[in-house]
């Protein structure tokens, strides 16, 4: 017993220093021949995929009312809150016009349902993503395990360089205490402090538990998410059967949102 | 050298003001804080490691946790008993101890230290009153 | 040698009392801004960058503006600025201090500063900012202390300083270029999106900091007993001359490629800049004055009898260095986030608070720049008396 706690306080104090536990922990099992030592592992139900990926059919939405619940199923969940000043708004999905969020892709006479029908923008999940290029403390990071771009806020020292890197807008700066401007606090998930940067996170609490992100069950099917890398994915389908789009495909950033348009 | 009066009296002075904490305190050291337990702690025996273990490295515990959840996705913590828990500050650690001010801030008051988990995570022992 | 930094007149006193008042303000709207975040300033999730990065990407240039008389003594055995070498190294290190101090007060979490070392990241270039202009503080620490010693002391100065001399003078071009970086690596911002920017940065920089160092060899003679010297003036005054024609062709270079290629992501900051963009021109009368001023400066400078005079020397040097700060200060860091990438306009001006403690950390900088020029005058009396 004592040694084993000892060599628990030894690889804590290894991992401590910022290196993952699983490999630490394995190595002492196995040096010591018995298995009881504490595991760290993924949940048996969690989703996996070599990069997630996102199809967003827009030809399912109408007017901006039809995404009102899928950004607030979002908002509510995350704990993202809504303030006055417009300078200190936060949002991890919003509606933009065609216009918008396809800048460079506008035509002068654009098809009148195009023209006026809704898009939702988010975080593109990018494969390769400036922002994480930009942090200065990898506190903005693209997980190896399934490629969806993540914030370690405890790590966030708050310069904003992702912000100015990323070309889709999907950063937003706590400027304030977050906690005043939330209406309702979801209890099961944190909120944010002053002076770090948020943004979309696909949800990757809800794909660890086996389930899909808040935005593909508040859509009605309009949503799908899925494997990029897996041929019989059923986003993979989606972009085999439809024509779709993605933001600023010209910079290179390879974003994994997909719009059938 | 005349000034070595000066000297003294200074070095006097200065260590008067910089031991000033502790003369002021002496003798009247705050007596350490017993946590409390809620009933669903009491009956789990033991938290997700040995008491002793928690009581001393908590927070490098907790530290490995968010790390590993954050940036590995591995969320399930399987202990020595074979036992597996969510690795989650708001929804596993304050799940048992609902009582915050009673458990936490106690210890953390008296060691004078004023860690900024609550500044994100949600105190969930409001609710569970 | 910091003893004469205690030495001074009443004036002397009453202008460092003046400076710690307004650093004694900054510091309080200061603890404003850690206590409520960086909300009381004007910046937004459009403009997420405002006036303090625009000040530390300004001062970087000051810094870096220093070179311009290190490099002629050094390397082309100018033996003229051997007299104001010291006083181009004092400039550039109060201009690193108020950089940082910048960096540090635009943080959203300044307690987490060191993670930047403690998670080493090449592949930031502000991970690589933070390194140069570091590095280049202590080099000039090094240098300038070193050198004013032995001139105090009658020797020459140690022999081992003159590589890291040599390694100063890429290194200020570095400091500058690597801020330009921050910027010009960007995807989707096109008005930062290209290649001169570095070079821009530093035209303006050798302008607006020779500039800034003709003012104070002005004051300097005013107020002390030491010549910072006729000739050594009118050098930095060609210096300028040449630097600020550059940085006003290269701003045209930039006018001409994005308004013939008429690609909307490039000129539509432009536009919004000198001309507003739906409507939307807070900042047209600014830039306007900044070209205008940058243009009387370029006429002032480039006629010899107009340079010769010291008086007329005097406003060409202020009309140089509030154009190219307006022009940096203002437009540089605001033109790229307006519009934003998705086309929507948001303006920016700073805030009262914002702008106290950006006037708090100037104050700051001329305070370390009198205790050093202080120190460095004192030095030069000494040996001559």
């Amino acid at each position: 017993m004592e040694r084993t706690r000892r060599n628990i306080l030894k690889l804590f104090g290894i991992t401590a220093l910022g290196v993952s536990a699983k490999p630490v922990l394995n190595a002492f099992a196995k040096e010591q021949g018995h298995p009881a030592e504490p595991q760290i592992r993924k949940g048996e139900k969690a989703l996996k995929a070599k990069q997630w990926a996102m199809v967003i059919d827009t030809r399912q939405f109408h007017s901006a009312h039809d995404l009102d619940p899928i950004i607030e199923a979002c908002h509510h969940a995350h704990n993202v809150p809504a303030f006055e000043n417009k300078n200190h708004e936060i949002k991890w999905i919003w509606d933009e016009k065609y216009h918008h969020a396809f800048p460079n892709k506008t035509t002068k006479f654009l098809n009148e349902s195009v023209e006026h029908r809704p898009f939702l923008v988010l975080c593109n999940h990018c494969e390769n993503p400036p922002c994480c290029r930009a942090c200065p403390t990898k506190a903005t990071f693209k997980r190896e395990s399934d490629g969806i771009v993540l914030m370690d806020f405890h790590r966030c020292i708050g310069c904003r360089f992702c912000m100015a890197a990323c070309p889709y807008g999907s950063r937003s700066f706590n400027f304030r205490d977050p906690r005043p401007g939330i209406a309702e606090q979801n209890d099961q998930f944190p909120t944010r402090m002053k002076g770090v940067v948020e943004k979309c996170n696909f949800c990757a609490e809800r794909l660890a538990v086996g389930e899909l992100p808040y935005c593909v069950k508040a859509s009605n099917g309009a949503i799908k998410v899925g494997d990029l890398y897996d041929p019989d994915s059923e986003v993979r389908q989606l972009l085999k059967e439809n024509y779709t789009i993605r933001r600023k495909q010209a910079l290179g950033t390879e974003p994994s949102v997909y719009y059938i348009v | 050298m005349n000034d070595k009066k000066w000297i003294i009296a200074g070095i006097v002075v200065f260590l008067a003001i910089f031991a000033f904490p502790f003369w002021y305190n002496m003798g009247k050291a705050a007596p350490a804080p017993e946590v409390k337990l809620t009933e669903k702690a009491k009956a789990a025996k033991q938290c997700v490691m040995p008491t002793e273990y928690m009581r001393a490295e908590h927070m490098q515990l907790l530290d490995v946790w968010r790390h590993n959840v954050v940036r590995n996705a591995e969320r399930e913590f399987v202990n020595t008993e074979g036992k597996t828990f969510n690795m989650s500050l708001s929804n596993t650690c304050m799940d048992c101890h609902a009582n915050k001010a009673d458990f936490c801030d106690k210890c953390h008051d008296y060691a004078s230290v004023d860690p900024y988990c609550w500044d994100c995570h949600l105190d969930r022992s409001k609710e569970n009153e | 040698m910091l003893e004469f930094a205690f030495k001074g007149s009443k004036k002397y006193y009453g202008w460092m009392t003046g400076l710690l008042v307004l650093i004694g303000i900054g510091f309080l709207v200061y603890l404003k801004q850690l206590d409520v975040g960086l909300g009381i300033t004007g910046m937004s999730r459009d403009v997420s960058w405002g006036f303090y990065i625009a000040n530390f990407t300004f001062l970087v240039g000051v810094a870096a503006g220093g070179v311009m008389v290190v490099l002629p003594y050094y390397l082309h055995d100018y033996k003229a600025f051997g007299r104001i070498t010291i006083l181009g190294e004092f400039l550039a290190i109060a201009s690193v201090v108020m950089c940082v101090t910048f960096i540090l007060v635009d943080l959203g979490q300044p307690m987490r500063v060191f993670n930047v070392f403690i998670y080493m990241s090449p592949n930031s270039v502000l991970f690589w900012d933070t390194v140069v202009l570091q590095g280049y503080l202590l080099l000039n620490l090094i240098i300038g202390w070193n050198v004013l010693e032995a001139e105090r002391n009658g020797v020459h100065y140690q022999p081992w300083l003159k590589p890291l001399i040599y390694l100063s003078i890429p290194w200020a071009v570095s400091i500058h270029t690597v801020t330009a970086y921050l910027y010009c690596g960007l995807p989707g911002r096109g008005f930062w999106m290209t290649a001169i920017l570095a070079p821009r940065f530093l035209a303006s920089a050798f302008a607006a900091g020779p500039a800034l160092l003709i003012l104070l060899c002005m004051i300097v003679r005013k107020t002390t007993h030491f010549d910072p010297g006729k000739e050594q003036i009118q050098s930095l005054a060609k210096i300028v001359a040449y630097a600020i024609c550059v940085n006003v062709f290269f701003l045209l270079c930039e006018v001409f490629v994005a308004f013939y290629s008429k690609i909307p992501e490039h000129t539509d900051h432009l536009k919004y800049l000198y001309a507003g963009l739906h409507g939307h021109n807070l900042l047209v009368p600014w830039m306007w004055a900044s070209l205008i001023l940058m243009a009387i400066g370029i006429v002032l400078l480039v006629n010899p009898v107009t340079r010769k005079n010291e008086s007329v020397l005097t406003v060409a040097c202020i009309v140089i260095f509030i154009g190219t700060y307006i022009d940096k200060g203002l437009g540089m860091i605001s033109g790229g986030f307006v519009p934003n990438p998705l086309h929507h306009i948001n303006e920016y001006w700073p805030t009262l608070p914002e702008a106290m403690i950006t006037l708090g950390i100037w104050a700051l900088g001329f305070l370390i720049l009198t205790v050093l020029f202080k120190m460095a005058i004192g030095v030069k009396e000494e040996v001559r008396a």
